[in-house]
């Protein structure tokens, strides 16, 4: 199959990119600078990520299109406002995770970004699922651009004016060129930040744009560093069709309100093991000394048991030091809890440690 | 000092009566990317030629490090270790990763000088 481009593809070039394949796409992994530079300029400045390849699923219905989103996703939707955000999975009855991903309430409908490596089977199951009732879209004809980073609002304000009045998790129309973007105030680093849904013609001028404001392209490289700093979660290796939300210590992204009568897809299991605990349960891992343990890496307790695997692994740029996330059976969860990482045939102290490596604070309250 | 010689392994070697230096090129921590930890032998080990010999780890992946010569470990360099991103910053200079003593230096005629490896890296690349 011929891989796919986004159409930011040209740019990347010219700005040197070093691409990989990525869910099929051509996607640029670093620019000239690295990733660590990169990485730490989001941190301090404002990055721009490509993330066009990712699914931009607009569904539209009357009030019956809330009700039936209900049966699939754990969100309280009927009490979710008008261009509020939520993040929220799509399970298997088992409570598997097909996906996870973010839901928008628009105008008439949801806007829900799906990740690229899983949004045709999700278009294929939530079509079974909602039926022909409601118009369904997965627009290939809009990219996504993220901005993230302390100077990312001044810089896209100055382009869109009033996105600086977004808070976090909401989002809305802006007209700006005589274009419609759909920009939400989100992102995946742990920094402030926007997404931007744009169409595909007005992307590479967009974003020429937002690097002449002093923002630079970052790739997917630091994206996942940035990422795992944040103790944020990347389907495919945290989660997956064997881990549910429980295991995956998502409990937050639950709507409390829905756990009483259930009533969506993997609901039973949920329950049943926000009663009774899951087995095993996802933590953060810092490694002693300066040993990277990456994804795969068995984890040991001291009495050469294994306990556990990590599930994803790196040098973080900002804590200037290996971290990593991984599974553990459930009682060796507890924060400070030594244990061992097998890595080259040799045992490797670790401890268990709290979610983020890296604070920042978000934005919540402009308004 | 020798001529600075090459292995296909990205290894560059230089040899001062029977120690050997060896480190990664240039062109190797290119490819790697920011060099975040270094693992280095033993000293007092014994190495074999074409053998692993430590491991780098870029933000990205872990490498093996290979010794383009057979010989005793008898020294290595503690800054790398402290600071792995000493190696990008001066990979052919102070960033050196082992010192060897040589048991048989004719070993050192099979690698290729700074033309032909220049040539071989330019070539393995594209």
């Amino acid at each position: 199959m011929e891989i796919k481009k986004t159409s930011l593809n040209k740019l990347h070039q010219s700005n040197n990119a070093k691409f990989v394949e990525f869910a099929g796409y051509e996607m640029p992994i670093q620019y000239s600078k690295g990733i660590i530079e990169e990485h730490k300029f989001t941190r301090s400045n404002s990055g721009i990520f490509d993330v066009s390849h990712m699914g931009q699923l607009f569904i539209y219905g009357d009030e019956s299109l809330t009700e039936e989103l209900e049966k699939i996703f754990p969100l309280d939707l009927k009490n979710l406002k008008q261009n509020c955000s939520k993040y929220s999975f799509l399970m298997n009855e088992d409570a598997g995770i097909y996906d996870d991903l973010i839901i928008t309430k628009i105008e008439e409908g949801y806007l829900i970004i799906l990740n690229a490596a899983c949004k045709d089977k999700d278009f294929e199951i939530l079509s079974n699922l909602l039926g022909s009732k409601f118009k369904m879209n997965l627009d290939s004809n809009r990219s996504l651009i993220a901005i993230q980073g302390p100077k990312s609002v001044e810089i896209l304000n100055s382009i869109i004016n009033g996105v600086d009045q977004l808070n976090f998790m909401t989002g809305n129309w802006f007209d700006s060129n005589n274009q419609k973007l759909f920009v939400t105030r989100s992102g995946y680093t742990g920094e402030d930040g926007f997404e931007i849904s744009i169409s595909n013609d007005k992307a590479e001028k967009f974003v020429e744009n937002l690097i002449e404001k002093g923002a630079q392209l970052i790739g997917l490289g630091a994206r996942d560093t940035l990422r795992l700093e944040a103790g944020l979660c990347l389907y495919g290796h945290e989660l997956d069709i064997n881990k549910t939300p429980v295991e995956a210590n998502l409990r937050w992204a639950i709507s409390k309100s829905r756990l009483s009568n259930g009533g969506f897809i993997g609901s039973k299991k949920i329950i049943d093991q926000m009663q009774d605990g899951a087995s095993q349960i996802r933590v953060g891992i810092k490694p002693e000394g300066r040993l990277i343990a990456r994804e795969k890496t068995k984890i040991f307790d001291d009495t050469d048991t294994q306990i556990g695997e990590i599930t994803s692994g790196t040098f973080g740029p900002s804590v200037n030091g290996p971290i990593a996330m991984g599974y553990v059976d459930k009682k060796f969860s507890k924060v400070d809890t030594k244990i061992f990482l097998e890595v080259r045939g040799k045992k490797h102290p670790a401890n268990v440690c709290a979610l983020p490596f890296y604070k920042k604070n978000y934005v919540k309250g402009v308004n | 000092m020798s001529e600075v010689k090459f292995s296909k392994e990205h290894e560059w070697i230089t040899l001062e009566g029977d120690v050997a230096t060896i480190g990664i090129t240039k062109h190797a921590t290119e490819m790697l990317g920011d060099i975040v930890f270094a693992e280095l032998p033993e000293k007092g080990s014994n190495v074999e030629k074409d053998g692993t010999a430590g491991v780098v780890e870029s933000t990205k992946a872990a490498s093996d490090v290979y010794t383009p010569v057979s010989g005793e470990v008898v020294d290595t360099n503690q800054a790398i270790i402290d600071d792995p991103s000493k190696i990008n910053e001066d990979p052919e200079g102070s960033a050196w990763f082992f010192k060897l003593k040589m048991k048989d230096q004719s070993e050192m005629n099979s690698l290729m000088n700074k033309e032909e490896y220049d040539k071989f890296a330019k070539e393995s690349t594209s």
